[in-house]
Order: C-alpha cells, then structure tokens, then sequence
C-alpha cells in the first residue's frame, strides 16, 4: 500500500526525521486557519498517489490565509491523472540552497535493500539515472546489519551528499524497518539557507503482507477510488477493476492474467482481474459474480477454472449454487478444464440456465465471451 | 534423474499438523512422496496415521533429519511463523525448504533468505506451489495425477498456469516441474531452474513460465543466451495489466515502465526463445519443437 505524502511525514516525524511544519485538511475553510497557526505563507499540497502534481497544478504557493483558502478551494476535487484529490497538505515554506534524493528500495533480483541517493534531487530519480547515471549513488545494504552510521557515511560519501544527511539516512532506514516498508524515499531533502536538513516531500510503500503486525493502518485506510474495488474488497475478494466490457473471474493469479490477455488477444476488452483461488466455493463464486454483474459496463462475463486440487464437479456445483444466489443478466461463459472436467461440465448442462454457455478450451471460450461482448 | 527432488528425498512438512498440512501430507504421500515425519514442537512424540502410513512427529528439524535422514522439508506453517521456520531448517542443514506459505512480509523473506543462503540451504518458493518429479515424489501442493514422467522441465511464478500447461502437455510427460512463486523476493529463480534442467539428462526441452513484476525473465533470457544449449518455449502473463496494480501474486505489479510482459517477451524473443500468446499456443510450440528434434 503506497501512503499520503501527509501518511509518509508523520511517520518521518515519529522516526525523528525533520520535515516544515505542516497540517492537512480536506475544507478549504479549515486551510485558511492552519495557514495563519503557520505563519500566514504555505505552500498548498494536493495529496493524491502518484507523480507530477506539480506539473498538473496540484502545488501552488499562498501568500496569506485568504489566499490559501482560495487555493485550496481549486486544489480539492481536482483530478491528476484519474485521481481525485480529496486531501491537501498546507506547509510551512522553507528557503532551499541544496535539494538531495534519498531512498531505500527493495531490489528484487538481489533479495535485499539498497540505497539510492543523488545530491541532485527535487526530480524524478528514473530522469536524474538516465541523463547523469554517475550522480546516482546505488549501495547495496545487508539486511542483517541494516544501516549503521558507518553504513550511512559510506552512502552519503557515495553520493556526495554533506554529512549532516547521516543522521537522516540511519533513521529513514529505521522507517523502512519498523513499519515494514518496501519503498521509503524523500526527494527533495533539502538543505535550507539556514542550514537545517528537512524532508520536503515523501514516499512510503508498506508491505501488504505485514498488515498483521503493523495494527495502525487497517483496512480501512486503504482509500478505493473505484466504487467496485471497495465493494470487492470489503467482501474479501482479490479484484481489480479494468477499462473493458468483458468480466473475468478465475482460479490463480497467473492463469487469471493469462485470461485477461487471451481476451484481449479477441478483440474485447477486459473488464477486472478477478481471482478466487483454489477452493472457487460457491460463496466466493456468487460473491464474484454480484461484483462483477453490478458493474455497467460488463457486456459478458468469462469464468475460467483449471480444476487442479478442487475438482471441476466441485467447481461446477459452486457456480450451481451461485446462479441460485444471484441474479444473472448478462451471458456467462464458461470453461472448466482439468481434473474430473466432463463431470463438472454435465453439472452445468443439466442446470440448462438459458444465460450460461460452456466452451471447452480457454482460447475457445475467450472468443465466444469476447463476441458476446462486442456484439450488442 | 529429474532436478532437485527424486524418489529418494525424504520429505519434512513443517506445519502438517495444521489443516493444510494434513489434506496435502495425505496428497503427498498418495503420489509417492517418501514423507518421513512432521516438525510440531508442541506435538512431538506422535504419529499421525494417513491411510496406510503412520508418520512420526519431531519436535525439531534438526531432531527429524537426525531420526530419518530428511533432506527436504516443505513449509506450511502460517506467515507470522515463516521466518522462524526457514532459519530453523537452514540451521538444522537442510538441503532444500520448499514454502509454500502466502502472505510473508518481505522483511521476513529477505531475512530468511540471506540466513538460508550462509547455510547452503537452497529455498523454493515462498508463496509457491512447490515441486513435483511426476511418477517420483511431490513436494507442495501442484496435483500428482495430471501428467506423467516425461521429458519436459517447467519452471514457473505461477500455480495454475503449471496446472494448465503440464495439462496441455500430458501426453509428453515432465521431468520436474518447480513453481517458483509469485513473490517480490523469491529463493529459487528461473536462472537456477535454467542451470539445473540444462544439466539434468532427462530434461530435453525447458518451458519458462514468467509473469509482470521485476525483471526476472529478462535476466533469464541474458542467462538462456550464455548457458543454455536446450531448446526453451516460453508463456509470459499480463500483458492487459495496468501500471501500479497488484495482480493477485504480491510480486505482479508494472511499476512505471518496468517489469512489463512486453519487456519480457522481447528479451526472450531476441535470444530465440519461442514465446506463446496463448497457454495452448505455447503447448503447440512445445509440440512443434520437439517434432523438430525427432
């Protein structure tokens, strides 16, 4: 889960790690009074989860309370590529004479961390790596030891970064440690014309996984902006919503993407990533379905089943059972595959409901779904 | 021959007391699998009867492999106690932990997986279906009664799209399938599985099955280009996901322009791998190839 820059400073600030003065509000009439408890100037801040709000209009400067209500009235609501600003964060401006780039990533290849720094931050660090790839410094960290002080002088030293950035980079790798972070970045880290090193802006990715362990941010932190994700996810289902017409629904996540592509391979579109797992119970069946039938505009839905350890009579008996829970209104196809398949296939026949259709092979039933989808 | 696990591996399940580590003991054991014992502190000492085999419980690792030679074990036990798990098979010197836990948070993986690499003790997995030597032994959950021996090797992220491709290809047989996972940091990789079945005198042909996430295929591809002499068909999945969405397994995400199925395909392609649109597509190339090579 990517946090809120305003989510990512305050966890900076819990581990030490200086940022200006800030307080986020979704009322502009609420911004007006921080920016005055602020000094009167800020700096207004749409938080949404993804780059170039500065670019977009989603950053702008407020000289007093007055205008930083006005600003905030146009921030609120504004979209930045399809992601409405619900939020923004007003801050203390500071004067800035060197702006730095810090991270810790997970380097997939290399199953560990590493840290990334660049005394030339303030950009995207994908940018700074392409055009001056010898401005990026990339240290490798060893889990067991983490980031000691030597550890960080030996990362800022890489990066030319001054030594003031030490004490950042030992309690920023502290972050990333204790909150069960898989991204922890802050660019810009500036230093400012007095000579104080704070963290302008942030990123943290926590690790889903962790949830069990990290109880602060529930379930009910995570902010759909899809009303079909939130419905999907409030029923415990793996779904992410697509731009198609054709809903999917499968059994493991690797044949489910397989089913995406080989649909859109006939032309269709795909409508959501669904996966039910390996059991493909009827409640799940019919709780997957109820999403997916809710959702305009799905024209046919696809379910794609391998029968690998839940047997395909077993499979066939839970969509039975969810064609009795829920009204179908669109075309359903379906392919089951793989352990006692002929079995679950007359399950379905002998239900006869004049909306479902069986194909036998993946490719096949892709095509028909797709052509159900296309055609009306 | 096959990689990794034979007729003559004696299996560990750490977790087989606990309900998934039961119906998938009884699974193992039905394929062959030589199960020699569960790992359960707190029920060691008993037997637990499956059928027509009764299997001893240890309250250790180490205590197994001492009373019965093990030199795999398989790993069920729930995500909080994953770590503990692993470090305490690599520290016993076990060969081979196949995990195929869900859910374990990435500080922990990294963690186990440096630990069991100082020790010499290779990790499949996690969030995996594990490994099966068709005809030999099933270590994991991928169902035994599929395919048979044969002289295909498969390696893949994914656990159904192995189901569907040795399904696809039943005819022809397998000598090893291993799903490697579907996680960000995973212990056994395509690279590893290249080298094993390159050496492996009963692997003729290799299916590499790779999805969105990372860039492990295409260090496969530069890998495949250096070492490997036997033909190689590959499957890559989500080509139709969008950029910063998890697709199902935790590692499947497109992060800005990396890790995309296209990237993938290309990097295999350009060093002569045939690549399927399609599961089926890809059996016919296998099919096609192996004609080729009589």
């Amino acid at each position: 889960m990517d946090l809120y820059e305003h989510q990512a400073r305050e966890l900076f600030e819990e581990h030490g790690i200086v940022a200006p003065r800030a307080a986020v509000t979704d009322s502009p009439k609420e911004a007006r009074g921080i920016a005055r408890t602020l000094g009167g100037q800020v700096v207004v801040k749409a938080q949404v989860k993804t780059g170039g709000r500065g670019k977009a209009g989603g950053v702008k400067f407020a000289a007093d309370p007055a205008a930083a209500e006005l600003t905030a009235r146009q921030i609120l609501g504004m979209d930045i590529k399809g992601h409405t600003v619900r939020k923004v964060m007003l801050a203390e401006p500071v004067e800035i004479e060197s702006e730095y780039y810090v991270s810790y990533v997970l380097d997939r290849a290399a199953g560990t961390f590493l840290a990334i720094a660049s005394a030339e931050g303030g950009m995207e660090i994908e940018e700074v790596a392409t055009a001056r790839p010898e401005a990026v410094a990339r240290i490798p960290v060893d889990p067991a030891e983490g980031v000691t002080s030597a550890k960080a002088a030996e990362i800022a030293e890489a990066a030319a970064l001054p030594p003031q950035t030490v004490d950042v980079l030992v309690r920023l790798w502290d972050v990333l440690v204790r909150e069960d972070a898989l991204l922890v970045e802050v660019n810009p880290l500036v230093r400012t014309k007095q000579g104080h090193i704070l963290a302008l802006d942030g990123k943290v990715t926590l690790d889903d996984n962790a949830r069990f362990r990290q109880a602060r941010w529930g379930a009910d932190e995570v902010e759909h902006d899809d009303r079909l994700e939130a419905a999907a996810a409030a029923k415990g289902l793996n779904y992410v919503k697509l731009d198609g017409e054709v809903g999917i629904i499968g059994n493991g996540a690797g044949l489910v993407m397989s089913t995406l592509d080989v649909v859109a391979g006939c032309g269709a579109r795909p409508a959501n990533f669904l996966d039910i797992g390996g059991g493909a119970s009827a409640q799940i069946m019919a709780d997957g379905l109820s999403v997916i039938l809710s959702d305009p505009a799905v024209k046919s839905v696809f379910v794609n089943v391998f029968g690998g350890i839940t047997a395909c009579d077993a499979v066939a008996e839970g969509i039975v059972q969810a064609l009795d829970a829920v009204q179908l209104t669109k075309p359903l196809v379906v392919r089951l595959d793989g352990n006692n398949a002929a079995r679950g296939r007359t399950v379905l026949d002998e239900r006869a409901h004049p909306l479902v259709q069986q194909a036998t092979t993946m490719d096949g039933a892709a095509a028909r779904a797709a052509q159900l989808a296309t055609a009306n | 021959m096959a990689i990794y696990l034979t007729k003559e591996s004696k299996v560990l399940v750490q977790g087989m007391t606990g309900g998934e580590g039961m119906k998938h003991t009884r699974r193992m054991l039905a394929a062959g699998t030589d199960v020699v014992g569960g790992v359960n502190p707190r029920k060691a000492g008993r037997t637990v009867d499956f059928d027509d085999r009764a299997v001893p419980v240890f309250g250790s690792v180490a205590e197994g492999m001492e009373a019965t030679g093990a030199d795999v074990t398989v790993v069920f036990v729930p995500p909080a106690f994953a770590k503990a798990a692993v470090v305490e098979a690599a520290d016993a010197g076990i060969g081979l932990a196949v995990v195929i836990t869900e859910g374990i948070p990435v500080h922990d993986a990294v963690a186990f997986h440096a630990h069991a690499k100082s020790k010499g003790t290779r990790v499949i997995g996690p969030n995996c279906p594990g490994l099966i030597t068709p005809g030999q032994s099933n270590a994991g959950i991928i169902p035994s009664d599929i395919t048979k021996s044969g002289r295909i090797g498969l390696v893949s992220k994914s656990g159904t799209l192995t189901y569907q491709l040795m399904y696809e290809l039943q005819d022809i047989g397998f000598s090893t399938c291993v799903g490697i996972g579907g996680d960000p940091v995973v212990g056994t990789t395509h690279i590893d599985c290249l080298a094993a079945f390159q050496d492996d005198a009963d692997t003729e042909l290799i299916v590499l099955i790779g999805e969105i996430g990372g860039d492990a295929e295409e260090r496969a591809a530069a890998y495949i280009q250096e070492h490997v002499t036997k033909p190689v068909v590959g499957y890559i999945a989500g080509f139709t996901a969008p950029e910063g969405k998890t697709m199902g397994h935790a590692g499947a995400i497109v992060s800005g322009s990396s890790g995309t199925a296209q990237a993938k395909r290309e990097a295999l392609e350009a060093v002569g791998v045939r690549v399927g649109s399609t599961p089926t597509e890809t059996a016919k190339l296998v099919l096609a190839r192996l004609e080729e090579q009589g």
